[in-house]
């Protein structure tokens, strides 16, 4: 990416190493890259919005963050250190929570059941204890989603409102320090949409750093404090956002160009 | 076996049942064949009888116990029945050569190996359950009688050992108090353990327990472990009550196991069930054979009676689960 220091609209890094830095990173699937020497970072406090069309492997790129993937090569680092995330429990233990664009709740069981999977809370000999399940649940939600009633209903039976709130329930109790959401919103009425905005802003301000991940650049312009772009598994950019217009970043969605390259009749393109 | 609910249903969950098939629905349909087989049999209700069957079911309802926790997380174990018979010749073994120590461990080693076999297969690669274990229903089997070269053991020393299949504690039958212990222990597993939660989660959505950060092959080892070992224990407590070692015992137990925990109302896909329906599935089909014996009716009849019961009972899942 030498094109990063001639293009002044292209971000410069932060002082002081990045809380989260995905480093060079190669994904393939059975000789398809899907990712191909990508480097995204992210501060605390920060939000980065991941953009690119579908299939344009930001999924995947963040997959290997949240340990869902394992990376070809390419080095991932948390507050400069060099880590091996091998599965989604690594991940969790260097403190990255994700909220699946699937939200990957277990249906069969209920919010506080899935705010705690595979973290659950044990009494001293063991056993399971539910009631402080159960009241730490009621706790985060009372933050995120005060009118969240459902705690006792496996959340199969849940709005895609209240079902997203369980999965970012998950994320916030255990202390995110970095925070992914793919496609946070796509499931989401208006309303719940505004909520999950309002939230990111909240965990922003609280120093969480946040990859905002989307197909769609008016989902993430408002709440991003960079933009990278990747488009057909290459980086295209990262960019400051005050820096570049939305009809830019679209430009480096859907053409690859950058941001000082677009021309009047490549918007015309856009907007035709 | 109350407030047994499984963390997969929660609708008053603190109520000591809940309405339910496992919970209202069984249970009165075992109350009412009870009733019928009492006015029709007069030998029905003899307490003689009711130990009788309570110790013939003693180890369908533990292999059904663990069946269930099988079924719940989304897989099947067809080797029961045969790694069964593979524990009782070991035990035998062990017995004909007066060494009761060794013959517990060989037949509780085989079943952790068989059962550590499956399960490192099932959690380590895709291989389906149904193929693995249908694989190892053979392998056992044919382990069985090669170890034996077909031949049952019999002449086998008397010793205390036959205590665990024709004792009795006070009125109740020794495999009953096993059964009883068997059903306590994994009650407690699955409603009480992280290991619980973790098998309701893959039986639900095997991906979402993956990213959750469960760790998912190891908790499937464990479940093919706990089914393995409640073979062994139900092919220990068979070879002190038939007193020899049969290498063609339990044939068709895996079926049977699995009917009681369909009929208990468990969710033959995975994600949902409760142990206490499968208690109840193991009463229905204990008390409809003998009620059925002691009226006279022909097994092959009984067969019959049996597979209509699967298919209603699964049947009345189906349309609670509609509604």
């Amino acid at each position: 990416m030498t094109i990063e220091m001639q293009v002044p609209a292209l971000a410069p890094t932060p002082a002081g190493p990045p809380l989260a830095e995905l480093r060079n990173i190669y994904v393939a699937f059975g000789g398809v890259h899907a990712v191909e020497d990508v480097t995204v970072d992210l501060h605390a406090g920060e939000v980065v919005g991941l953009v690119g069309g579908n299939g344009a492997g930001k999924s995947t790129l963040i997959r290997v963050l949240s340990g869902a993937h394992t990376a070809d090569s390419g080095e991932v680092l948390i507050n400069g250190q060099r880590v091996e995330i091998r599965n989604p429990r690594d991940a969790k233990a260097l403190g990255i929570e994700t909220i699946y664009q699937t939200l990957a709740l277990a249906d069969n069981i209920d919010a506080a059941g899935n705010v705690f999977l595979g973290r659950e809370l044990q009494s001293r000999l063991g056993s399971l204890d539910d009631a402080a399940m159960e009241s730490a649940t009621r706790n985060v939600m009372g933050r995120l989603n005060p009118r969240f009633r459902n705690f006792k209903t496996p959340v199969k039976s849940l709005s895609g409102g209240q079902r997203q709130s369980v999965a970012i329930a998950r994320a916030v109790h255990f202390n995110a320090k970095i925070l992914i959401m793919d496609e946070p919103t796509a499931a989401l009425g208006p309303a719940e949409t505004a909520q999950v905005r309002e939230l990111v802003m909240q965990l922003k301000a609280e120093g969480i750093g946040i990859f905002l991940i989307s197909h769609d650049i008016h989902d993430v312009y408002d709440l991003s404090d960079r933009i990278s772009v990747m488009l057909q598994g290459k980086l295209v950019g990262t960019v400051r956002k005050e820096r570049v217009t939305k009809d830019e970043v679209l430009a480096m969605i859907i053409m690859g160009k950058q941001p000082g390259d677009v021309t009047q009749s490549d918007l015309e393109e856009l907007h035709g | 076996m109350t407030a047994s609910t499984g963390r997969a249903d929660g609708i008053l969950r603190r109520l000591p049942f809940r309405p339910s098939w496992e919970t209202l629905g069984l249970p009165v349909v075992v109350l009412g064949m009870t009733a019928m087989f009492a006015v029709l049999a007069p030998n029905f209700l003899a307490v003689s009888n009711a130990a009788n069957v309570a110790r013939q079911f003693a180890v369908l309802g533990i292999i059904g116990a663990v069946q269930t926790v099988v079924i719940i997380s989304g897989g099947i174990d067809l080797s029961v029945g045969s790694v069964l018979a593979v524990s009782n010749v070991l035990m035998a073994m062990g017995l004909a050569q007066g060494d009761i120590p060794l013959g517990l461990a060989l037949a509780l080693g085989a079943g952790l190996a068989f059962g550590l076999t499956n399960g490192v297969l099932i959690g380590m690669t895709r291989l389906p359950p149904f193929i693995v274990t249908l694989g190892m229903l053979s392998i056992a089997r044919g382990f069985a009688l090669t170890i034996t070269d077909g031949v049952p053991i019999f002449g086998l020393p008397s010793s205390g050992f036959s205590w665990i299949g024709q004792g009795y504690l006070g009125p109740i039958p020794a495999p009953v108090l096993f059964a009883i212990g068997a059903f306590i222990v994994i009650q407690i597993l699955l409603t009480r353990t992280r290991f619980g939660t973790a098998t309701y989660a893959i039986g639900g959505n095997e991906q979402a327990a993956v990213l959750a950060g469960i760790a998912v092959s190891r908790v499937k080892v464990a479940i093919y472990v706990l089914s393995g070992l409640g073979a062994a224990l139900g092919g220990i407590i068979l070879t002190a009550r038939v007193n020899s070692g049969q290498p063609l015992l339990g044939e068709g137990l895996e079926l049977q196991s699995v009917a009681t925990v369909v009929i208990g109302g468990t969710y033959l896909f995975g994600g949902r069930g409760r142990l206490v329906g499968t208690l109840f599935g193991v009463m229905f089909v204990g008390i409809l054979q003998n009620g059925l014996n002691l009226l006279g009716i022909s097994t092959f009849v009984q067969q019959i009676v049996i597979g209509v019961s699967i298919i209603a009972a699964v049947l009345l899942t189906v349309w609670r689960d509609r509604s």
